[in-house]
């Protein structure tokens, strides 16, 4: 036996030994997930597939209720590859988001995690994606942003580094669209960026988001090992790696646990509408979340200065949701029984007296 | 400059008297305000008993453009377009001259004094109206002065031909949903301009309205677009979601004006209905694809150009077998078309729409009532059969006045598909798959999100897949998928509304038809049946079709088959499904933005037959 094979062995006796950790709802963290990957390895993506795992079962979320939506392309394959007892949906591209307001507003009780791409969420997509922002949709909204396409082997995507070379396509030379940027336009109320090898703090963003009251764009960086993977791009590990500039050091306390943090100079708490507070302890002394100025000009200054700078950029949890605007029965729409989705007979006839 | 000519009124001895059976063509200018005045002597016609139909030919185009309102009165109950006017009323001086050639020998002409006038026909009785000074002496707050305008030709028209006061006055203030201010103004505008009538026109001898009984006692005037909305509201819908375009925003409009009434949940005092208008008609589909999935009642109204945009989630649904559904109201296409003309020609569009195999069920609504039903039926067959269908209505039905039956209300439950709860799950042990045709007839099981139970989750793609949901480039698994998609066609071919057929003892020749040419046709069998050629009538009212249509064809020497657009779009589907009997299958086909006249299919169909003798 080699020593590798000593050590797994002795692993898994181990593990063996041990009893099954469970969540809140008494289940392990292997009934989160889904079926097995068939992306590349390596691929950022199945790297945020295992923080939605984790982020959820740590939540205790029941999957029963959660519904996972994508468009097409790499990125949106990866509903598959997670949260096995929840229903999934491999939509259109570019329009996840017109499929997750259709969603959201028939069953308003669902939490709803949208997956999509650079190229599904700012190329083909721009408009949907513009206005399920506009909206304050209860989504979240996760972009796997690795500024090519990697299903079609290896355009540019509308988030492609100016002056980049690709093997097959050879010079971008327009600019990039900035997924948060175009987020903090149409008004997102929670806008984070964060990095598929940054495993940590992108739990964090995902449990808070769960907990935002309306949209949270997340746009992760997620490495294209195949196409896009090389040092002198802006989504590729060694520049995430080398050039990642964190903002915060993040924490997600959710309601069932109590805040136990030492006392930190710049720390800052932000409670979120559905439970629970997220700790931003300050690396950046002159960013704060809930100034959406200070937003803009962060994403500014990472575009000037060519730097993966990540965190929650910003948040507001004031703004009333779309569902909540159009002042629905809190019953979902689609379980209303057919008592409820019909008038009255007398409600009918006053309609009808008033055409005679 | 006026060169107004005031003449006599001189009778026409000659001319037989018209009573309740002529028309009147109303010129005016987009956006004066002629929808009123319009609509109200619509309304006093209806109320006085006379059959009626009312089509209004309008641009596309806010303020400015021509606009002509054809107001039909037919004592004996023909209610479609007809070609020939009999009175023309001419406020629009762009279009006063080819206006007034209009009427037909013996006519009437109405118009503004204020319009220039190079001639006049010997053979029509001109009235030239004194419209701005019967405003200015109105002495109206100035910017309405232009809206009330239009009520000076009421005015005239009702001493002119008989139209009661009283009658008027009603139609106006329902117009103004009982405002009475809004209502006296204009009402004060009618009452001038019949005075003045009364000393300077007199009653017609030749053309009366007289009030009648038989007809229109019970009945409602309305629109489809109106009644598709209260059928979809009365037929469950959850959310309704839209691009605005004509002719269907009215529908939308619709749904969001009558839902706080026939919608608000009782318990709650929240709405139980969802109203959004969307960015695009493509997210508008999206929107009705989510809520469809998710187990809610949703449906989109559109026209052509929306609905080649919905093309590709159409096949999404189609394949990932997703209730959902699409009013498309049709306009003249292809591209931007006559925004504001009537067709039939998405019928090709609707039936195929997307790319890959796809066929959907079609609805074809005649008139408001079967708008109304459709509302709901239209929900049935998209939850039975887990896909989507499409209701073909057009701007003559959608957005012009009917009369119509009122609406009934229905209790029947509702047919809501093969839906597992976790209860049947539970049962079942967990052991189902998305796909699976575990019936026979093609329809298979399916759970909807929020199933509390763990083996609920399915994963929804329109990617290749096999029984169970699961991703599948299998040749094997495709066949079988699109042979069960088949069957469910078949299942579709039962389920979907089936044709009324009129089968005439001794006739040869057989019609068939759809939608809202009915009225065209039934009064075109009457001509026919004058000149001695008796014919039997099928109305199809959806896609696919079922065995009584080859049944119908079987029995009949020829077929003429009547729609509205350019390609004979019908005919060549049937055709299709039918090719052992396609060469007696005749199109008649008529593409110019006007509802078919009854003139125009009798006059075809006579001339077919002589070319066949």
């Amino acid at each position: 036996m080699t020593t590798a094979a000593r050590n797994r062995a002795a692993r898994a006796t181990r593990r063996a030994a041990r009893p099954a950790r469970t969540n809140l709802i008494g289940l392990e963290k292997t009934s989160y997930r889904g079926r097995p990957s068939t992306l590349c390895k390596g691929c950022g993506h199945d790297s945020v597939s295992q923080r939605i795992v984790n982020a959820a079962w740590e939540m205790g979320l029941d999957q029963t209720q959660v519904v996972k939506l994508s468009g097409i392309g790499c990125s949106s394959k990866t509903p598959a590859y997670y949260l096995g007892w929840s229903h999934g949906f491999n939509s259109l591209h570019g329009r996840m988001p017109s499929v997750a307001t259709g969603a959201i507003v028939a069953n308003r009780s669902l939490e709803v995690i949208g997956v999509s791409g650079d190229g599904d969420s700012a190329s083909i997509g721009i408009g949907q994606f513009k206005h399920a922002v506009r909206r304050n949709l209860p989504l979240i909204y996760i972009v796997e942003n690795n500024g090519v396409y990697g299903l079609t082997k290896g355009q540019f995507s509308a988030t492609a580094d100016e002056g980049q070379v690709l093997k097959y396509q050879g010079l971008n030379d327009l600019p990039p669209l900035d997924i948060c940027m175009e987020a903090l336009t149409a008004n997102a109320t929670f806008v984070a960026r964060s990095f598929a090898g940054d495993p940590k703090q992108l739990e964090a963003l995902l449990k808070a988001a769960i907990n935002h009251r309306g949209i949270a764009v997340l746009d992760i960086i997620s490495p294209c090992v195949t196409f896009n993977n090389h040092d002198t791009s802006t989504k590729s590990y060694g520049f995430g790696r080398a050039n990642e500039i964190r903002l915060h050091d993040l924490n997600f306390v959710p309601e069932f646990e109590e805040i136990e943090i030492e006392e930190y100079e710049d720390e800052l708490e932000v409670e979120l509408h559905d439970g629970g507070t997220i700790i931003l302890k300050k690396l950046d002394p002159d960013h704060n979340p809930k100034d959406r100025t200070a937003a803009y000009n962060v994403i500014q200054r990472s575009l000037d200065e060519q730097k993966l700078i990540t965190g929650l950029l910003y948040i507001s949890e004031e703004e009333p949701t779309f569902t909540e605007l159009l002042d629905i029965t809190e019953t979902p729409l689609a379980q209303l029984p057919d008592s409820k989705l019909r008038p009255s007979r007398e409600a009918l006839e006053g309609v009808m007296a008033g055409l005679a | 400059m006026s060169v107004a000519v005031r003449e006599a009124p001189i009778g026409r001895p000659d001319a037989p008297a018209a009573i309740n059976d002529f028309a009147i063509n109303v010129a005016t200018a987009n956006g004066s305000g002629s929808q009123t005045s319009n609509g109200v002597l619509l309304r006093a016609l209806f109320k006085m008993g006379i059959p009626i139909n009312g089509k209004n030919l309008f641009p596309s185009n806010i303020q400015g453009l021509p606009t002509w309102y054809i107001i039909r009165l037919s004592k004996d109950g023909f209610l479609a377009r007809r070609e020939m006017t009999d009175i023309q009323v001419c406020m629009n001086g762009r279009t006063v001259a080819e206006d007034m050639e209009r009427a037909v020998s013996g006519g009437i002409v109405l118009y503004d004094d204020s319009l220039p006038i190079a001639n006049h026909r010997k053979d029509v009785t001109y009235y030239p109206m004194p419209v701005k000074e019967l405003v200015k002496e109105a002495s109206l707050p100035h910017a309405l002065r232009d809206y009330v305008a239009n009520m000076v030709y009421v005015g005239v028209l009702a001493e002119l031909l008989g139209i009661e006061t009283a009658e008027i006055e009603a139609a106006l203030l329902h117009h103004f949903e009982g405002k009475e201010k809004a209502a006296g103004l204009n009402m004060e505008m009618v009452n001038r301009a019949i005075d003045w009538a009364t000393e300077h026109v007199g009653q017609h001898e030749g053309y009366r309205v007289e009030r009648m009984t038989g007809f229109n006692e019970g009945k409602i005037l309305v629109d489809g677009n109106t009644a598709g909305a209260l059928g979809a509201l009365a037929g469950g819908l959850s959310l309704a979601s839209w691009y605005p375009i004509t002719p269907s925003s009215s529908m939308a409009e619709s749904v969001e004006k009558y839902a706080p009434a026939l919608r608000t949940d009782e318990d709650t005092g929240k709405s139980t209905v969802a109203v959004i208008q969307a960015e695009d008609e493509l997210a508008a589909m999206g929107m009705v694809v989510g809520a469809g999935w998710t187990g809610a009642r949703a449906m989109t109204c559109t026209s052509g150009p929306g609905i080649s945009l919905m093309a590709e989630f159409a096949g999404l649904a189609y394949f990932a077998e997703i209730p959902a559904v699409i009013w498309d109201i049709q306009r003249m296409g292809p591209s931007t078309g006559l925004p504001t003309r009537t067709s039939q020609g998405d019928i090709h569009a609707a039936y195929y729409l997307s790319h890959g195999d796809t066929r959907h069920v079609v609805l074809f609504p005649a008139n408001p009532v079967e708008c109304f039903e459709f509302g709901r039926v239209a929900f049935d067959l998209a939850e039975e059969l887990q896909t989507l269908v499409i209701v073909l209505s057009d701007l003559d039905l959608g957005m012009n006045q009917h009369i119509s039956e009122p609406f009934e209300y229905s209790d029947a439950p509702f047919k809501r598909g093969k839906v597992l709860s976790a209860e049947d799950l539970e049962e079942r042990q967990g052991s189902w798959g998305r796909y699976m045709d575990v019936d026979g007839d093609g329809v298979a099981y399916r759970t909807l999100p929020g199933t509390k139970h763990n083996m609920a989750a399915y994963f929804t793609r329109g990617t290749g897949h096999n029984e169970y949901g699961y991703y599948s480039e299998r040749p094997e698994d495709w066949e079988q998928n699109l042979e069960r998609l088949k069957r469910k066609f078949e299942t579709a071919r039962q389920l979907a509304p089936k044709p009324i057929v009129d089968d005439v003892e001794g006739a040869e020749v057989g019609i068939i038809s759809l939608g809202s040419n009915h009225e065209g046709v039934e009064e075109g069998r009457a001509r026919l049946a004058n000149a001695g050629l008796s014919t039997s009538y099928l109305r199809l009212r959806a896609l696919p079709i079922d065995e009584s249509v080859r049944s119908f064809i079987d029995r009949y020497r020829t077929i003429f088959v009547i729609e509205a657009n350019s390609d004979g779009q019908l005919h060549s589907i049937l055709t299709t499904e039918e090719p052992a009997q396609a060469l007696k299958l005749n199109s008649i086909a008529k593409c110019d933005g006007l509802p078919l006249s009854a003139r125009f299919i009798s006059e075809q169909i006579q001339q077919a037959l002589e070319e066949e003798l």
